[in-house]
């Protein structure tokens, strides 16, 4: 592996760094704000692996215009658009569970999840 | 009107979902509901129709032909399961108002009922997209809202089964984005027929391989197979008695049916169980997973979440059968899907029944209930014995198959390890019933009354369809074999 290919690909670098420091927080949590945090980074590393994807060397916005010469190369716009909706849903997820914990700290008093384990065993 | 059909199946729920919130009135938005899963049900029997006459149907949505634009494709399989999920959510929202008066504060009603025909929106696009991205979408629309609906039960563990089920789903979904992101990145299509022909000589990429892994993890955390079922038997058990029948009948189904659509419509048989034994994995976690299952169910003391582990052991039945990808085990995998969604629907529909008589579902509650409730504890027999697979009921019909497909394969001692799993389900369908007949009735059972007819009709439109398609195969079995016929490129 040279030098090259390290910094060619620094993008899907940084995704797999990305992806797995959420994976991570989301295993090795205890905190249940914190698994919501993992798990948005998670998800937002997934989104830059779409929009890398998506990027041509050179490539402008997929916008005709008089000017644009005819060997013009232009960035795929899918991928970006995909992920727009895939933002969304992973907005909606973060909401709900902010909003489940709200009712969990309502409930137990507490959002560390040992502490709500031994609050169940106790009832 | 009609060439419309496949897009209205879906735009229907979706659209009513959202205009229910504006109808303050409790009654009202429930009959509004009602209404359009009876139509919804209705419109998936004609779709059904329409294929049996005139074969598979492609629609365009917003006639942009496919696979630039998105194409909805009904063909046997998907309208076998789209008729089911649709049924089954609208014979459950017919059973639904009382065990919900009794369970969620009424003021809360108006936002159940969306997130209901949400849920089924969901489960339903699952089945009739025919683009792998509209896949995942689908896959959170109705993973959100069960997620929204589990977390309404009355237990404070609730919200915190809901959340840990959010967690796990929404990795699983998360992964299904991934594998689909480096399908596109490798054949430039979302579309799932587009893409298996340009996938179709560029096996050997590591990118497909990596894809194939991704979503077969991902869907594995949504189909709860062992050992990614953490998430199940809480999210059963502390949901609201409705919610748990609707999406234990559904919800694994679904995804079972998207893994099938992906393994078999994408990837081909032959990537996934020739050259990458996918088979050999599948056939071990189904069978430790039916065990470990089938066992944790004996010793729970809880209802529900007996039938939940019973929920993951059967997952591991249908999944045997598309492990064995010949033509009696695929079928006989589909028809289990239909088969467990009409017996744990109806199963979950009696603990519902119980639970609004009893206030209560644990086993030492329901002793010598059978006296007081003598119709509920009935149709508790009937559904055992169909999850238990005697014959004349549903349950039979899939294990014989899968019994069949085994032997076919000379997988022997699958075979016997199936037999003896069922021997399981009888420990612990026997033991509810043992406690509900021959135990000194309990206080709550005493004074129990039989459970209102307005749950009773719709619990036994389930329990007795299990002995109907025990008998009458030809839209159940008949059409599982179509459907895995054509899943297997057309030769048996």
């Amino acid at each position: 592996m040279d030098i090259d290919m390290v910094l060619g690909l620094y993008n899907y670098w940084i995704v797999i760094v990305l992806m797995m420091t959420g994976f991570y927080i989301v295993i090795a949590r205890g905190n249940l704000i914190k698994t919501v945090i993992g798990l948005n980074v998670f998800q937002i590393s997934v989104f830059l692996l779409y929009i890398t994807m998506g990027r041509v060397d050179g490539g402008t916005a997929p916008i005709l215009h008089e000017t644009a010469s005819a060997d013009q190369a232009y960035s795929n716009p899918l991928p970006s658009v995909l992920i727009l909706t895939a933002i969304v849903v992973g907005v909606a997820t973060t909401a709900l569970a902010l909003a489940l914990i709200v009712r969990i700290r309502e409930d137990y008093g507490t959002i560390e999840e040992d502490e709500i384990l031994i609050l169940d065993r106790e009832s | 009107m009609i060439e419309h059909l496949p897009v209205l199946t879906i735009a229907v729920p979706l659209i009513a979902a959202p205009l229910c919130v504006f109808l303050l009135n409790r009654t009202l938005v429930y009959l509004f509901a009602l209404a359009v899963c009876w139509a919804t049900f209705g419109m998936s029997i004609l779709l059904l129709d329409q294929v049996l006459e005139s074969g598979p149907i492609s629609y365009e949505l917003g006639s942009w032909p496919a696979p630039y634009g998105i194409e909805y494709v009904v063909d046997y399989f998907s309208a076998f399961v789209m008729l089911f999920v649709s049924g089954i959510g609208a014979v459950v929202l017919t059973y639904a108002p009382q065990s919900l008066n009794d369970e969620i504060n009424p003021s809360k009603h108006y936002m159940v009922y969306p997130m209901y025909l949400l849920c089924m929106t969901g489960l339903l696009g699952i089945c009739i997209t025919g683009d792998l991205f509209n896949v995942f979408v689908f896959l959170e629309i109705s993973s959100l809202s069960s997620y929204a609906l589990i977390s309404l039960g009355r237990s404070r563990r609730a919200p915190l089964a809901a959340f840990q089920y959010l967690v796990m789903g929404t990795i699983g979904a998360t992964f299904l984005l991934i594998g689909i992101g480096l399908l596109y990145q490798l054949t430039g299509t979302l579309n799932m027929a587009d893409m298996a022909m340009q996938l179709a000589d560029d096996h050997d990429s590591r990118t497909t391989l990596v894809a194939f892994a991704f979503m077969t993890v991902g869907l594995s955390i949504k189909m709860a197979v062992f050992p990614l079922h953490t998430w199940l038997p809480n999210a059963y058990t502390f949901a609201p008695s409705v919610v748990t029948g609707f999406i234990a009948a559904t919800a694994t189904k679904v995804s079972v049916y998207a893994f099938i659509r992906i393994v078999f419509g994408i990837f081909t048989p032959q990537f996934a169980f020739d050259e990458h034994a996918l088979d050999t994995f599948l056939v071990v976690f189904s069978l430790i997973g039916i065990f470990v299952a089938s066992v944790a169910a004996i010793y729970q003391g809880n209802l529900k979440r007996m039938l939940a582990y019973s929920s993951i052991a059967q997952v591991g039945y249908m999944l045997l059968g598309v492990s064995m990808h010949n033509l009696d085990g695929l079928t006989g995998g589909i028809v289990h899907m239909f088969n467990h969604a009409i017996i744990k629907g109806g199963l979950f529909l009696v603990v519902g029944c119980f639970a609004l008589r009893l206030q209560s579902v644990r086993l030492e509650d329901l002793s010598g209930a059978a006296k007081t409730m003598p119709l509920t504890a009935l149709a508790w027999v009937l559904g055992g014995l169909g999850l238990i697979g005697v014959p004349l009921t549903a349950g039979f019909i899939s294990k014989w198959l899968l019994l069949t497909a085994a032997l076919e394969n000379g997988y022997y001692l699958v075979a016997a390890l199936m037999l003896a799993s069922s021997l399981l389900a009888v420990v612990y369908v026997w033991r509810v019933v043992e406690i509900l007949y021959f135990s000194e009735p309990s206080e709550a059972a005493k004074s129990a009354r039989e459970a209102p007819w307005s749950m009773l009709l719709p619990t036994y439109a389930l329990i007795l369809a299990i002995l109907v398609f025990g008998v009458w195969t030809t839209y159940s079995a008949g059409l599982a074999s179509e459907a895995a016929s054509s899943l297997l490129g057309g030769t048996p």
